[in-house]
């Protein structure tokens, strides 16, 4: 399969996906890891990376909206440059995840799933993300922030808006 | 990244080199690493599987199914290529021990993973962790490129004439994807829905060829049986149940974290000497023994060795090691909501007995919880979760339906101080009202 010319992928994230295709015993096992690592890079599945990545893969359109529809990391439209994701769930709540979540609705002033004004950031309630020993616990993007209070996770807000 | 803890009763073996610096290949091999895999290429794959079964080594991902049988019923000969999966999509709540093996000792996966190979025939292992944990990932791709560096990946391994690839893959959030058949779904770059078995995974697995999936603390332990032998390991846990664990102890208690105990080890002692006991003058309410599909134990149940056969027999689940702990102020109500939502959002639909119960079951529980339920929900709450036991293709189906049996039996008076529009009386707990996700 002719692999398609790039057209909105960054050279190193398409000299990536080149490799990655060619890794597995099947060409769509690339689909997952490819869609997040598109994602990272460009915000969110949008069109034209749908119809990109399903070239790559060989694929249709619907074959890969299917995929996206199942799992909760992938999105379909823009959030803050810094995605905060609150636990709630069971080990979180008992040590007050459902208070830090509503702490960080208040400080930022938007609700769950919801993104401030100036597209710094954005906030969702999420499941178990495997730090239940270090409760309650957050990740922004990608980076994890553990044994959280209101007064530390401000500080963390803190952190992420001075880096903007 | 995760912190670690230390209590004496600790036995560490499967965790003796966290903290030490062992993602680092020259240090890995310094604390005796890529040993164990010597001595396996020198048993043969006869001799491996008959050393995973005197280690009496269990799967630790929940179902407790011994290692070294299930290895055992990969076909010698095949037609597809075999596979060797390992399972990192952790994410049964209450369970946090993968992220330290593969933050600490990422070799060991690798090591384990060429075992396994050698022990079915295979070439080639994956290596599945859960999207959220994309510096785990890194921390992995780095340590299969260093051991492809060395040799000890790729061609000719360690001089055997064998050939072994790894490949460390992303998932993007769904616990059901932690289900087998679900992951080799995910894996095949689908939906993960699980596939009706039979045939079994070493049958029709991955590509469908024979394949083993473990989960990830399963197959970190396998060096360390070849390091110090089977019989040695089997011995540092219980009857038919060999070994050490990570325990994951979280929630109301004073020192949570993840400690490695031997198989057996005493509940109640996990949580009052090394957990540090119940904080802020609380005292115990319940114990989730084994992540949120266990169900809960009262107080008074738990004066029971932590092995599968054990937390069997008291009516719960070892399951992932994920012990919760609950205080006296906890709303049981509130926890089995919480319990279940989580399982409505991450059914995937496919079983209409999980797809319509879970709903089902949240939606009661919501309005119960508010103080909108009437006598015969409490029934009703029993009856659904019953009539999903045992009808789905996976177990997630069970995983949320057996909590909630055991919340209704074991808390039935706390469902009825719910009843007649009264405010919950549990009201210490937090009023930012659970929002949908």
């Amino acid at each position: 399969m002719s692999t398609p010319i790039n057209t909105i992928f960054s050279p190193a994230l398409a000299a990536r996906f080149d490799r990655l295709v060619t890794i597995y015993p099947m060409r769509r096992s690339a689909l997952i890891p490819m869609l997040l690592y598109a994602q990272d890079e460009v915000g969110y599945l949008s069109e034209q990376v749908i119809s990109e990545v399903a070239a790559r893969i060989g694929i249709t359109e619907l074959d890969v909206r299917d995929v996206i529809t199942y799992y909760s990391l992938m999105r379909t439209h823009p959030v803050g440059k810094y995605h905060v994701q609150v636990c709630t769930n069971i080990s979180c709540m008992l040590r007050g995840g459902n208070e830090l979540l509503a702490h960080c609705k208040h400080r930022l002033g938007i609700g769950n799933k919801e993104t401030t004004p100036d597209k710094v950031f954005s906030l969702e309630e999420v499941e178990c993300i495997g730090a239940c020993s270090w409760a309650p616990a957050a990740q922004v993007n990608y980076d994890f922030h553990e044994n959280l209070t209101p007064d530390s996770m401000d500080k963390v807000l803190a952190d992420y808006r001075a880096r903007t | 990244m995760a912190y670690l803890v230390s209590h004496p009763d600790e036995v560490k073996v499967l965790s003796f080199r966290f903290g030490k610096g062992a993602t680092d290949i020259d240090k890995y091999l310094e604390l005796d690493g890529y040993t164990a895999v010597r001595k396996a290429i020198g048993l043969g794959a006869e001799g491996i599987i008959a050393e995973m079964k005197t280690s009496g080594l269990r799967g630790r991902g929940g179902a407790g199914f011994p290692t070294g049988l299930k290895w055992s019923f990969v076909p010698k000969q095949a037609q597809k290529p075999k596979y060797v999966l390992v399972n990192g999509d952790e994410s049964e709540p209450g369970t946090c021990k993968d992220r330290l093996i593969f933050e600490h000792d990422p070799h060991s996966v690798i090591e384990g993973v060429i075992i396994a190979g050698l022990a079915i025939g295979s070439k080639m292992g994956f290596i599945y962790l859960r999207g959220e944990y994309r510096y785990l990932l890194k921390i992995m791709e780095k340590a299969i490129d260093d051991a492809y560096a060395k040799g000890f990946l790729g061609k000719n391994i360690f001089g055997s004439g064998l050939d072994f690839d790894v490949i460390s893959h992303t998932g993007a959030g769904a616990y059901e994807v932690g289900e087998e058949s679900a992951l080799m779904e995910s894996l095949e770059g689908k939906r993960g829905i699980p596939r009706i078995r039979p045939p079994f995974p070493a049958v029709v697995g991955l590509y469908g060829g024979p394949t083993i999936i473990n989960n990830a603390e399963t197959l970190a332990s396998v060096p360390h049986i070849f390091r110090i032998g089977g019989a040695e390991y089997a011995k540092l846990g219980s009857e038919r149940n060999g070994g050490t664990r990570l325990f994951c102890l979280s929630g109301n208690v004073a020192k949570p974290g993840v400690y490695e105990l031997p198989m057996g080890y005493n509940l109640k002692k996990m949580i009052y000497e090394v957990g540090g006991g119940i904080p802020n003058g609380r005292s115990l309410k319940a114990v989730v023994p084994g992540g949120s599909s266990c169900p809960a134990l009262l107080a008074k149940e738990i004066d029971i060795g932590m092995d599968f056969d054990q937390v069997g027999k008291a009516g719960s689940m070892l399951g992932s090691g994920g012990v919760v702990v609950l205080d006296d102020t906890v709303c049981m109500v509130e926890f089995a909501l919480r319990t279940m939502k989580f399982y409505q959002h991450e059914s995937c639909g496919w079983c209409i007995p999980c797809r319509e119960g879970t709903d089902w079951l949240k939606k009661t529980l919501t309005r119960f919880h508010a103080g909108g339920g009437v006598a015969k929900d409490i029934d009703n709450i029993r009856y659904l979760a019953q009539n999903m036991l045992g009808r789905t293709f996976c177990p997630l189906g069970d995983a949320a339906a057996m909590p909630t049996i055991a919340f209704v039996d074991k808390f039935r008076k706390e469902f009825e101080d719910h009843l007649d529009g009264k405010p919950c009386p549990y009201a210490h707990q937090p009023e930012a009202a659970l929002v949908g996700i």
